[in-house]
Parts: structure tokens; C-alpha cells; sequence
């Protein structure tokens, strides 16, 4: 479809839906008369902890040294040993000449602390990135075998692609912690990262063979004819051309992955969807939690889809 | 050079058996140019692509200067290095330029460094006449261009035999006299090659031996001169009625 001038009719009307949608879901919760809690959000992204530092023995304030916004307490104690405290300016409890016990709080300390929704954020990131990087592999592979003339070869990988795909993420997941967890010892880490990476595999298996068969087999038959092996004219000829045509397919699948790692949170991996649920539990910002969850996960496969889009147009240049 | 005994290629699917190629037997000689006619699902490709074992034969023997292809020590990739092919669909590799598709195999397969093979590569796109189009994809060339890169990368492996399938079958017509010119000075200087071929003016020209194939035999073989002008066999004649 071509995109005209008259468009800006079209613009206005999908930002006018969008407007109505947006005020409707508004309206409604209105109606359900809900106690929005924005500002209780911010703090599980990033906030600033309090550390009060105490004296560890009875002694005195000798001096106070202040650079910015920190100050050095130089302290003696009753048996003659100096020390020094460092501590932030603003609520500096303690003067020269002070004499202080064993405990008194001399001033503060503040750090600034990542909260728990980034740390479920960066959980997910890596869980899904060392999902992928095995699901490629064994999805490489698989595919390789989907496509091999060797029986048992092809029948093992038909047979593990089809019980993945044949039953819900969840329950492998399940089976994952539950049986193979506990039969082998496994950490719900490995459990988790082995579901999700046997998953993907299985559907980047099918991408993979169907990208291989349907590269011309001119192609495969021109370099047998030249002397190369399998192997060689896989590597060299095949796979390079299947792999930039099924490179939409595949990128859609990982963006997927992140997506269906959210999945690992049922066996207790703190991830981004796990942070979210804990969270609610001490804040009851329900609506607000899984608002910002999704917006969250959204900016992870929005990025995810740039970066294909960018692959992609590199790619295209021997076309 | 190449001696064909009995081979036999047998299709099964769909319930039929299809004797593709039925017993057939070929000695060509070194600097010979053996070119194979025959209506369309004669067995003309079949056969020759038993020569290089892209199809397997399910009887018979096919061996190239003394070795046997299904030799139990024969190495099949050494020996299909040998026997440099061209498609009729030229088969280029889309993704290398044209200079890569001649240079891949000579590094992979006859292992030299990448200057020897890259001269070497120039030195016969030169010999096929288009040197400037090295670094082009071959989708930027038009077919004639396309299919003397490929004969030029069969070329690169040194092979001691040619073997062509309908070459110019899938060219325009005003491309097809580009890439028979190829051909023939090939021939000229002594190339082995056999060639299926529906150009009969290049089978009269070239020609050391004429072989006419139907339902996967042999029916006639012959000089040009008597083929064309004597054909002995009824189906010879029919074919030759069509074509001419
Ligand atoms: N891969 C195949 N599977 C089944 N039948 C085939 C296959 N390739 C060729 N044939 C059959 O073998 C016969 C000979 O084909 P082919 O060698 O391509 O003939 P030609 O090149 O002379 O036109 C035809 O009947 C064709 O249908
Ligand atoms: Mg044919």
C-alpha cells in the first residue's frame, strides 16, 4: 500500500482511536473507583538506601574535615587510638569536642541502589540471551538433522521437535524443575535456561530446515560438482543463504523467547514478570506494577526488532 | 578417459519404476567431444550426471582415467574435481561475487592460497571474456554473462572432463552464440567434453561423436555427418525432422 499525501486523514483517525481507547480504559477505572500510586513506582527502579554509621567505642570528636558533600569525623578514642568516619554533610550528627558512646549514630552514609525491577529486568535480559545462544546452537543443529538423509538421525530431532511443540512452555518448564531438576540436581537457573533454550530450539530447528530446503538445490548439486564436501557446501553455499533469508523468522522467534522467559517466574526466578508480583505484594499498586512490567518488556523487543531491522538492511547488499 | 559400462539409473515414487537410464555404455577418449541428443525425458541429464555421481546409478560402472567412482578407496570429492559441470540453470552462488565463486572451491578443494586462485580466477574470466565483471554479483550479469562465469568456475578446478547440461537452454536467444563460442574454444584446444545439447549447428561444428538417446538408451551413435544426413534409426529420424 502506498502512503500519499491524504494519509493525514488516516494519522488523525489512528490517533483518534488511540485517544478514545486510552480515555475509555480511563472512564472505566474511574468507575471501579481505584486508588492510583504512581509515586510508590519510581523507588523499585532506583533509590537511595541509608546507612547509619555508629561509633564502635566510647571516645571524642577531635576535628571535622568537610570536602563537598561529605564530611571526615576524626575520632579518639578513650585508650587513645585515632579513627576517622566519613559520612554525609547534611545531617552531620556530631561538633568538635563531642563526647560520644559506643553506638551513637556519628551521621549517615547514602548509596544509591539499583531496586528490584531492575534487577528482574537485567534477570530476564541474561536468562534470555544464554537462552538463545544454546536454542541457535542446538536449533543449528536440529534443523541440520531435520534435513539429513541419515533415519536416525532425522527421526531423533523429528521426534524432540515435535514433543516441544506439541506441549505448553509451562509444563516443560514444570518437567523441567520438577522431574529433570530434581533427578539431576539441577539449579532452577539451569532449569529454567534448559526449558527455554530446548523451546526455542525446537521451533529455530523448523526455521532452520525450511531455510535450507528452500534454497535452490542447484545449489547444493553446483558445489558437490566442484569437489566439496557436505559439510563444506553447508558452511560455504547453504547455510549463508538460508540464514539471511530466515532471518525474520528467527529474530521474531527470540523476540518471542523474552517475551516467554517471563514463564521462569512460576519455578521462583526472580525475573521481571517474579519482581512485579513481589512488588504488588507490599504496595498493592497492582494496576501500576504490571503497567509499567509490560512497558518494560516492551522496550526490551522494541529494541530487539531495531537491531534486526538494521541486520536486515545490511544483509540485503548482494541481492 | 571416461568409460560408462551398463549404467542404470532407476527412479521409484509414485508407485512407477522409471529406468531413467537403461544400460548405458560411453568411452570417450582424451580431447574428445561427445554431444548427446534426445527428446525431453530421454535420460540425457540423468546420464550425465551419473558421470560425476550426482546421481547415484544403481548398476553398471563408470570409471574416469581408471578410476572407478564407487571404488571402495576412491575419494568421490577428489574425483568430482575432476569433472568440472555446468548447469543449465548456471547454479552461481548468489551470495559471493563472481570472483569468490571462481576462487571457493580452488581454496577449499584443491587448497591454494587465495592470490593463486584469485589470479587464476582472473586469468579465466579474461579467457571467457567478461575480467571487468569480477566483483559483480552474478544477479547484476544477464545469463550468457552468468553461464560463462560458470563454465570459467568449472573451469578453475583444472578438471579433465567437461560436461555440459543444455547449456543455453535456459538463454535468450541473442545470448546463446556468447557462451557456444566459449564452448567451441574449448574444444579447440583439446578439452574433453561431452555435451547434451539441443544446438545442432554446434553438434555438427564441434562434434568428434554424436550420441541419440530415447527412453534412457542409447538408439544411434555417429559422426556428425552421418547423423545428420544417414540417421539409421526411425526415432533418430523423427527427432532430427523436429529440430531441423
Ligand atoms: N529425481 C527424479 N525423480 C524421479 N524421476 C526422475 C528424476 N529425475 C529425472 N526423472 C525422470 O527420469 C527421466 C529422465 O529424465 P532426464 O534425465 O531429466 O531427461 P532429459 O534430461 O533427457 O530431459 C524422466 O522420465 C524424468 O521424469
Ligand atoms: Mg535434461
Amino acid at each position: 500500500m502506498k502512503i500519499s499525501e491524504d494519509s493525514i486523514f488516516w494519522k488523525l483517525l489512528l490517533a483518534a482511536i488511540l485517544i478514545g481507547v486510552a480515555a475509555g480504559t480511563y472512564g472505566s477505572v474511574m468507575k471501579i473507583d481505584y486508588v492510583w500510586r504512581w509515586n510508590r513506582i519510581p523507588q523499585y527502579f532506583i533509590y537511595q538506601a541509608e546507612e547509619p554509621q555508629k561509633i564502635e567505642f566510647d571516645g571524642t570528636v577531635t576535628g571535622l574535615s568537610q570536602s563537598g558533600d561529605m564530611t571526615i569525623v576524626q575520632l579518639l578514642s578513650e585508650s587513645n587510638e585515632a579513627s576517622s568516619i566519613e559520612v554525609a554533610t547534611v545531617d552531620l550528627k556530631v561538633s568538635k569536642g563531642d563526647e560520644l558512646f559506643e553506638g551513637d549514630t556519628i551521621g549517615y552514609l547514602y548509596t544509591i541502589n539499583l531496586g528490584p525491577l531492575m534487577h528482574g529486568l537485567w534477570t530476564t535480559i541474561w536468562i534470555s540471551a544464554v537462552a538463545s545462544a544454546f536454542a541457535l546452537f542446538i536449533g543449528l543443529f536440529t534443523g541440520l538433522a531435520r534435513v539429513s538423509n541419515n533415519y536416525t538421525i532425522n527421526g531423533l530431532a523429528s521426534v524432540y521437535i515435535e514433543c516441544i511443540r506439541g506441549t505448553p512452555l509451562l509444563v516443560q518448564i514444570f518437567i523441567a524443575y520438577f522431574f529433570l531438576g530434581t533427578v539431576f540436581d539441577l539449579s532452577r537457573n539451569v532449569c529454567g535456561i534448559g526449558a527455554l533454550a530446548l523451546f526455542a530450539g525446537a521451533y529455530t530447528a523448523e526455521i532452520v530446515r525450511s531455510g535450507i530446503q528452500a534454497i535452490h538445490k542447484g545449489q547444493m548439486e553446483a558445489a558437490r560438482s566442484l569437489g566439496l564436501s557436505l559439510p563444506q557446501a553447508m558452511i560455504d553455499i547453504i547455510l549463508p543463504q538460508a540464514l539471511k533469508r530466515i532471518l525474520p523468522p528467527l529474530s521474531g522467534q527470540y523476540i518471542s523467547l523474552v517475551k516467554d522467559s517471563s514463564l521462569v517466574s512460576v519455578i521462583a526466578i526472580t525475573d521481571l514478570t517474579k519482581s512485579g508480583r513481589e512488588i504488588i505484594t507490599s504496595t498493592f499498586a497492582t494496576f501500576e506494577v504490571w503497567l509499567v512490567v509490560a512497558a518494560m518488556y516492551l522496550i526490551i523487543t522494541s529494541v530487539l526488532s531495531q537491531l534486526v531491522y538494521y541486520m536486515e538492511r545490511r544483509l540485503s547488499i548482494s541481492d | 578417459m571416461i568409460k560408462a559400462n551398463n549404467v542404470t539409473k532407476i527412479f521409484t515414487g509414485r508407485g512407477e519404476v522409471i529406468r531413467a537410464v537403461d544400460g548405458v555404455s560411453l568411452d570417450v577418449e582424451k580431447g574428445e567431444v561427445v554431444v548427446v541428443i534426445g527428446p525431453s525425458g530421454s535420460g540425457k541429464s540423468t546420464f550425465i550426471r551419473c558421470l560425476n555421481m550426482l546421481e547415484s546409478y544403481d548398476e553398471g560402472t563408470v570409471l574416469i582415467d581408471g578410476v572407478d567412482l564407487k571404488g571402495f578407496k576412491t575419494n568421490l570429492n577428489k574425483m568430482r574435481a575432476e569433472v568440472g559441470m555446468v548447469f543449465q540453470h548456471f547454479n552461481l552462488f548468489p551470495h559471493k561475487t563472481v570472483l569468490e565463486n571462481l576462487t571457493l572451491a580452488q581454496q577449499r578443494v584443491r587448497k591454494r592460497n587465495a592470490s593463486e586462485s584469485i589470479e587464476k580466477g582472473r586469468q579465466l574470466l579474461k579467457k571467457v571474456g567478461i575480467p571487468e565483471k569480477a566483483d559483480e554479483y552474478p544477479s547484476r550479469l544477464s545469463g550468457g554473462q552468468q553461464q560463462r562465469v560458470a563454465i570459467a568456475r568449472a573451469l578453475a578446478m583444472d578438471p579433465k572432463i567437461m560436461l555440459f547440461d543444455e547449456p543455453t537452454s535456459a538463454l535468450d536467444p541473442e545470448m546463446v552464440g556468447e557462451v557456444l563460442d566459449v564452448m567451441k574454444q574449448l574444444a579447440k584446444e583439446g578439452m574433453t567434453m561431452i555435451v547434451v545439447t539441443h544446438e545442432m549447428g554446434f553438434a555438427r561444428e564441434v562434434a568428434d561423436r554424436v550420441i541419440f538417446m530415447d527412453e534412457g538408451k542409447v538408439v544411434e551413435v555417429g559422426t556428425p555427418e552421418h547423423f545428420f544426413t544417414n540417421p539409421q534409426e526411425e526415432r533418430a529420424q523423427l527427432f532430427l525432422k523436429q529440430v531441423l
